[in-house]
């Protein structure tokens, strides 16, 4: 029961918002002291560890060609755009987008969208040019809260459309698990399927909760920040 | 063959690429920050070896906790940044129009039909793309096209300016781009510490005896706790499943199998909304858009996360157990 301790040191680490790197790394030492490990296991776990999980920072491969595009008005372009689309509110915008990362995750195609090379440079300045267009120019705070949504809305649409398609990790992992743990023999097929009623729950709030931004982003007249603009 | 290990040679190339950029600005912070990249180049190559098997885990082990200790220090930041002001860019916007779209979604496309049916290509009888990693070097391939394709169409001459720019937006995520490789390694070594045990007999403890409801809201709530704690469903669905999903919800109360897993499973996902241990999906992206608030996202994804949890609550009471 002591490990528990090392959840403790992860749970006031990051509400404290001290160094999150740091935060781990003590985290991961604790857990392996309490759990019998020895210092040469606890330094091989991390080498491991770490060598073994490369694949979730390969989205930096897609920076040159951001930051390029970026450098030659990606985002500019995108606000060109939904300038010229009149009725397009930042939370209408964002429930299309919810849609399409929802229906084309459900068909395995998990690899569009994604916060580096779609909510960075399209959808958030998307979002954002639609807020001003109907709000006027945001406040940081107000700019922020965009942004925050567009990034939910992707991973939403992401989390809840993925489960739908049978050969996705997840399934997979399920089907693994129990198969080999409990002798049963689970069809893919059937386990996604029960994803749907979930799926439809997840699109309808996130998406009523999307259309909701355009009133939240109604000026206050208490809103005092909004002299710092300058982006 | 074409294999993922490439892949990771590429970033590594691109991390390194980055560090020497750095160590050649003239700011007091460019040795630790140039260190830091530099360091992590390596551990992308020498980890080639260490998953192998033939590398020595040790050093691998001892560069991860250096590149820690460097984050904790406060590097890596921000270079110099030699990029267009936001007028030039208005300007360029209208010469290239939505042609700039190509390249971004060019990385997509290319990912796709490589993740999806590059397992169907066969070079000399063997597959031409290393078996099962089809979709990282898939994602490579797009991103190498996608950069050719921007350079023809933009014109850029400078081989080093799509790298500058790389270099950018690397320097404002920060230390934040390996956050979820940390925590990945974070999770091999509490699965070794067997915290997943010591969740499970927890969740034994307070489980209610032959109430169907209460069993259900502990599976469900307990998926969502321990993945807020482990920053992961995956982790979190062993554990919970051996502890209750299993032997009661199913053995005992007779549930549908698949469904049940199913919406356990989504029951988790719920918690991944809500953690800053899922780093990959609440804080990197908070990194990437510049927020001051790193908790922007996961502010943004718990009043969904809640109510979604308790309509998996209600979808497996009603649907997925006879009554």
């Amino acid at each position: 029961m002591w490990v528990l301790l090392a959840v403790g040191v992860v749970v006031v680490g990051f509400a404290l918002r001290l160094n999150s790197m740091l935060v781990v790394t003590v985290a991961g030492i604790v857990a392996g002291l309490i759990g019998g490990l020895d210092v040469k296991q606890i330094v091989e776990s991390f080498g491991t560890g770490f060598a073994g999980a490369r694949s979730v920072s390969l989205f930096v491969l897609v920076l040159p060609i951001i930051g390029l595009v970026e450098r030659y008005g990606l985002q500019q372009e995108a606000r060109r755009l939904i300038g010229r689309l009149a009725g397009l509110t930042a939370g209408r915008l964002l429930v299309i987008y919810l849609a399409i990362r929802q229906v084309t995750a459900a068909f395995g195609l998990t690899a569009i969208g994604g916060p580096a090379q779609a909510v960075r440079p399209i959808v958030s300045p998307m979002a954002e040019a639609a807020a001003e267009r109907t709000h006027g120019k945001l406040s940081e705070r107000k700019r922020e809260k965009v942004a925050s949504y567009a990034a939910s809305s992707d991973t939403v649409g992401l989390f809840f459309g993925e489960d739908v398609f049978f050969a996705i990790g997840s399934i997979l992992l399920i089907t693994g698990f129990v198969d080999t743990t409990y002798h049963l023999n689970l069809d893919p097929f059937d386990i996604a399927k029960w994803a749907i009623p979930t799926a439809v729950c997840a699109f309808v709030i996130h998406g009523f909760r999307m259309l909701m931004l355009d009133r939240q982003l109604k000026p206050i007249p208490a809103d005092t920040d909004s002299a710092e603009v300058t982006r | 063959m074409i294999k993922v290990e490439w892949a990771y040679w590429l970033a590594a190339a691109l991390f390194a690429l980055a560090g020497l950029m750095r160590l050649r600005d003239d700011d007091a912070k460019r040795f630790g920050s140039g260190a830091f990249w530099i360091l992590l180049a390596f551990t992308f190559v020498y980890g080639s070896w260490v998953v192998d098997g033939s590398g020595n885990a040790m050093i691998e082990g001892i560069a991860v906790i250096v590149l820690a200790l460097l984050a904790g220090a406060g590097f890596p930041t921000k270079g110099s940044e030699r990029t267009t002001s936001d007028a030039e860019r208005g300007k360029l916007a209208e010469r290239f129009g939505w042609k700039i779209f190509v390249p971004a979604l060019l990385i997509p496309l290319v990912a796709v039909v490589i993740g999806r049916w590059g397992s169907n290509v066969k070079f000399g009888g063997n597959a031409l793309f290393e078996i099962k990693q089809e979709a990282l070097i898939g994602l490579a391939i797009g991103a190498i096209v996608a950069l050719t394709g921007a350079m023809l169409l933009v014109r850029e001459r400078h081989l080093d300016v799509p790298f500058r720019e790389g270099n950018r937006l690397l320097g404002s995520i920060g230390w934040a781009a390996i956050l979820p490789q940390f925590l990945a390694t974070l999770g091999v070594l509490f699965t070794q510490a067997k915290i997943g045990d010591a969740v499970g007999d927890l969740v034994h403890k307070v489980l209610p005896n032959g109430q169907v409801f209460l069993a259900v809201v502990v599976y469900c709530v307990g998926m969502f706790v321990f993945t807020v704690i482990m920053g992961n469903a995956f982790a979190a669905f062993p554990v919970m499943t051996a502890a209750i999903g299993w032997p009661v919800l199913v053995q005992q109360f007779d549930g549908n199998p698949p469904a049940i897993f199913a919406v356990g499973m989504l029951a988790g996902f719920c918690g991944t909304l809500c953690t800053p241990m899922a780093a990959n999906f609440n804080l990197v992206p908070a990194a990437l858009l510049e927020l001051k608030d790193q908790y922007g996202p996961i502010k943004a994804q718990i009043p969904t996360a809640i109510p979604l949890l308790a309509c998996n609550i209600a979808i497996m009471y009603l649907w997925c157990i006879p009554r």
